[in-house]
């Protein structure tokens, strides 16, 4: 569905959009949710920086601890998490690579408090998907990307994967 | 399917080190504002201690309490236990009230094994130490702590002294530091080495001095006086002299190696103050790192449909 | 009193014949035997043995009779081919006098399930301090002949050395539960491999072997008669082949738990396998095995120690040591001896009939069958097989380490005297 190129195009975007927003860069705080978040985060934070002489600080947010669905599921390790600095009273804007139900993002707001009280919070996606079950929405998004419940999107970044694409399968298949 | 931690054989490499990674994470949290995390709201962890180990129950306390659990503190003395209660009748009324997890601190070794084995909870059982047996937990803290001052374990040579015998810090350390890689050897007068330990993955030698040099780690056991009574040793001025960690013996350490003890410590007996009080020793800091740990295996165990870490095993 | 007709039967395993059993004796012995008003039993296929006898059974009564009694103990016996057992004396009260060892020997003819042999205490109490009446027991109806502290070592050597002399006077033997004890203060299980894992107090073998030792030198020097109860390791085997290639008058038993199971089960720590002596090695149980089939060994004694649930479903340090043994017994023995070869169900009926009732000087038991012979006959069918139920035993309890094991042999009928106690499986 996106290309390396199409990602490169999106992210590049999304950062004049934060910058626009924002009215500069000065308090941003970047967050990506592990694991595909990071490192979209840490991109982003680059191109703002190329785009305002410095760039943001930039770090990573695990909610693993804070989800609702952790009884569901059986039980699994953690991502990191790596705050850069203080959030008190700053702009974070938190960074995943797909949103669909919203409760990543929730899971997320509630770690947020509990690490200290942001100014704002925005979200930014490189895909939304739709499907939402709570009302959360993205300020920033990549590429909206109806999908049916039985079709699955798999990100893969080059930091990662070793490639940068997003592709559409359906459940059960190998993407 | 729930499972349990009753021996440091349970865990595997991997689990091992999912636990001691997981801790890593946990331990970042000493710095927040907010340590407490509701990762385990609504569950119940009781701490059922037939002995006294303030050091161990709190650390347990502390572990569950940041993970939002409900903690119910059961000791032996001043309830039921000391009227004369089963362990089974006490394992029934802990299952009345819905424990999600038992972690349980016992006198009679394999104790655990019969609580997580016999029907009669349907909790987690985790073993606080249990009577000679093991003491998993405090294997797994003094590995984080290894891995925090030294990298890693490979070829890491570990030197366990003391009383072997009656130590279920031993037996679990021998178990997961061979599991992780280290090179273990346990240095111990003879009484006080088990018959059967040339069976265990580890070395065995008599000689303190010999082995220190080659030491990255030297960890001291408490060794109790009521031993000598039963002619463990002639003496425990004979049982420092020889096997107790002074300031000349640390001066043969290597620079890097560090010193651990379980505690409590019996200062002057089988480590000198100099030595527990150095900046080598990691005697404080492996107290820190218990509630890290423990918040590693009860978030491993309890928090998700199956858990990721121990023995689902019935070995009867 | 009825007459049975067993048509087709193998004596020792051997060649099928009938025999026939009329007034409490073997009347009649040959083929196509007929005999008026007889029952006839089919025993096409079935093996007869002199009923078994047991020189070591605890019986619990009086005392412990939520655990055992007589009349259930003995239902147990019968059921797994015994005509007679020895009651083991570590009751409450003690059977250290004549009075307590008349009372259980009464039971046992009441009830009539099989003969009920009382064995008498070495000592008052079984505290190993002062010699009980062992003349008086021995002159009573119930005609004491063995005598044991079992439970507790007689450990003090010349207290031992009396009560080996002092019986010769009345043809008695002292069996002895071999365990020094200083070297078994907290032993909870074999000391070996599995116990420096599990944390387990250590029993070691040499706690057994040196009391062994140290009785066979003894009983040689007063010229007396000993008896090892329960042997549980090689050593043990190796210091009585040596006892007897000397000829002094020494005799061992094995239980059936020691020539099966090892010290690996413990690993559970389920106190099911919780038994004293512990269960050791599996070089051990090879040893043991070796000394039954070469006769070193000269019994199988069961050591059936029954306990109540709660005795058992607890941590492994707060069990009660001990196991049931009396309805296995002949399985196990079939599995790890007949089974493997090892030895002929001629040697079964020398090791769990002959030799025992030798021992305990049991008249009219353990006797080659043949005519005229008093009417104790097992017969087992030992191409069945069956699966251990503990609530379907006749002991009260339910402790056997044998629970969902399938073992080879039933037990058919167990005639006691002509009288059928165990019929088609079940008490008569």
């Amino acid at each position: 569905m996106l290309e390396a190129s199409d990602i490169r195009r999106v992210l590049t975007r999304i950062a004049h959009e934060i910058v626009e927003r924002n009215k500069g860069a000065g308090d941003l705080v970047l967050l990506g949710i592990p694991t595909r978040g990071v490192p979209l985060a840490l991109r982003l934070a680059e191109r703002i920086g190329e785009v305002e002489g410095d760039a943001p600080p930039a770090g990573s947010l695990d909610v693993t601890m804070y989800r609702d669905d952790l009884a569901l599921r059986p039980a699994r390790g953690l991502g990191r998490t790596d705050i850069p600095g203080d959030i008190d009273d700053k702009v974070v804007v938190l960074v995943d690579d797909v949103l669909m139900s919203g409760r990543t993002i929730r899971s997320a707001l509630d770690a947020l408090k509990d690490i200290g009280r942001p100014r704002a919070v925005q979200l930014a996606v490189l895909v939304d998907r739709g499907h939402r079950e709570l009302p959360i929405r993205a300020d920033f998004v990549g590429k909206n990307l109806p999908t049916s419940l039985s079709e699955t999107v798999a990100v893969r970044v080059e930091e990662l994967d070793g490639l940068d694409v997003v592709m559409l399968g359906v459940k059960g298949e190998q993407t | 399917m729930k499972r349990h931690l009753l021996s440091a054989a349970d865990l595997s490499r991997d689990d091992a080190l999912l636990i001691l990674d997981t801790a890593e994470e946990l331990a970042r949290l000493a710095d927040r504002p907010i340590k407490k995390l509701p990762t385990l709201r609504g569950r119940t962890v009781v701490n059922l201690f037939y002995e006294d180990s303030t050091r161990t129950r709190t650390s347990f306390e502390a572990a569950a309490k940041r993970l939002s659990a409900d903690v119910i503190n059961f000791a032996a003395k001043g309830s039921s236990v000391s009227k004369g209660e089963s362990l089974k009748d006490t394992a029934l009324t802990l299952e009345a009230m819905g424990a999600d997890a038992v972690v349980v601190r016992h006198h009679a070794s394999g104790a655990p094994h019969r609580l997580a084995n016999s029907g009669w909870i349907r909790g987690s059982v985790v073993n606080a130490g249990d009577g000679t047996h093991e003491h998993p937990t405090q294997a797994l803290l003094d590995a984080f702590t290894m891995r925090r001052r030294l990298g890693s374990f490979d070829g890491r040579r570990v030197t366990i002294v003391g009383d072997i015998l009656h130590s279920r810090v031993a037996r679990s350390n021998v178990r997961l530091l061979h599991t992780l890689g280290a090179q273990v050897t346990l240095v111990a007068p003879p009484t006080l080495l088990p018959v059967g330990v040339a069976t265990w993955p580890c070395a065995v030698s008599y000689d303190l001095d010999a082995e220190l040099p080659k030491s990255d780690v030297v960890m001291m056991l408490r060794v109790q006086h009521e031993r000598m009574n039963a002619a463990f040793f002639p003496s425990a001025r004979e049982y420092s002299r020889r096997y107790g960690l002074d300031g000349l013996r640390f001066a043969a350490m290597p620079e890097h190696a560090i010193v651990m003890h379980p505690g409590p410590m019996n200062r002057g007996m089988e480590i000198a103050a100099e030595v527990a009080d150095s900046p080598r020793s990691t005697i404080v800091e492996q107290v820190t790192n218990g509630v890290s740990v423990r918040m590693a295996v009860l978030y491993l165990l309890l928090s998700g449909s199956e858990s990721a870490i121990g023995s689902t095993e019935e070995t009867s | 009193m009825s007459s049975y007709l067993l048509r087709g039967v193998r004596p020792l395993g051997g060649e099928p014949t009938d025999l026939l059993l009329a007034d409490g004796r073997i009347s009649e012995i040959g083929c196509g035997l007929s005999a008026t008003g007889a029952h006839v039993v089919d025993a096409d296929g079935l093996i007869a043995l002199p009923g078994l006898v047991d020189l070591h059974t605890h019986l619990r009564e009086p005392g412990r009779e939520d655990a055992e009694t007589v009349e259930t103990g003995t239902q147990a016996a019968a059921l797994g081919g015994f005509t007679a057992v020895h009651a083991m004396a570590n009751t409450s009260p003690v059977a250290d006098t004549a009075g307590v060892v008349e009372q259980v020997w009464r039971l046992g003819q009441q009830y009539g399930h099989a003969d009920v042999r009382p064995v008498g205490a070495v000592t008052v109490g079984i505290a190993g301090e002062q010699l009980a009446e062992l003349g008086a027991m021995a002159d009573c109806p119930a005609g004491v002949r063995v005598f044991s502290d079992d439970g507790h070592c007689v450990s003090d050597a010349v207290l031992m050395r009396r009560a080996l002399e002092y019986v010769k006077a009345f043809d008695g033997v002292i069996a002895q539960h071999a365990q020094e004890p200083r070297l078994t203060e907290g032993a909870q299980m074999n000391e070996g491999e599995m116990s420096a894992v599990l944390g387990l107090g250590g029993w070691p073998a040499v706690a057994e072997e040196a009391i062994i030792a140290r009785d066979c030198l003894l009983a040689a020097h007063v010229g007396s008669r000993l008896h090892v109860c329960h042997v549980s390791t090689a050593g043990s085997v190796e210091l009585i082949r040596w006892a007897k290639s000397k000829g002094w008058d020494v005799t061992a038993e094995v239980t059936p738990h020691h020539l099966l199971l090892t010290d690996e089960l413990v690993a559970s720590y389920d106190p099911i396998y919780k038994v004293n002596p512990p269960l050791r090695t599996a070089a051990d149980v090879e040893a043991l095995r070796a000394g039954l089939a070469d006769g070193t060994i000269d019994a199988v004694a069961t050591d059936h120690a029954p306990h109540p649930d709660e005795a058992k479903d607890c941590e492994w340090a707060a069990a009660a040591m001990g196991m049931l043994g009396l309805q296995t017994a002949l399985s196990v023995v079939q599995q790890v001896m007949v089974d493997t070869g090892l030895m002929s169900w001629a040697e079964v009926a020398d090791r769990m009939s002959t030799r025992p009732a030798r021992i305990g000087r049991v008249d009219g038991h353990g006797r080659a069958l043949e005519v005229g012979a008093p009417a104790n006959v097992t017969l087992i069918d030992p191409s069945a097989s069956w699966t251990v139920e503990p609530h379907a035993l006749a002991s009260k309890s339910r402790n056997t380490p044998y629970r969902t094991m399938t073992l080879p042999g039933t037990v058919y009928a167990t005639f006691l005297r002509g009288n059928a106690t165990v019929l088609d499986g079940k008490l008569a």
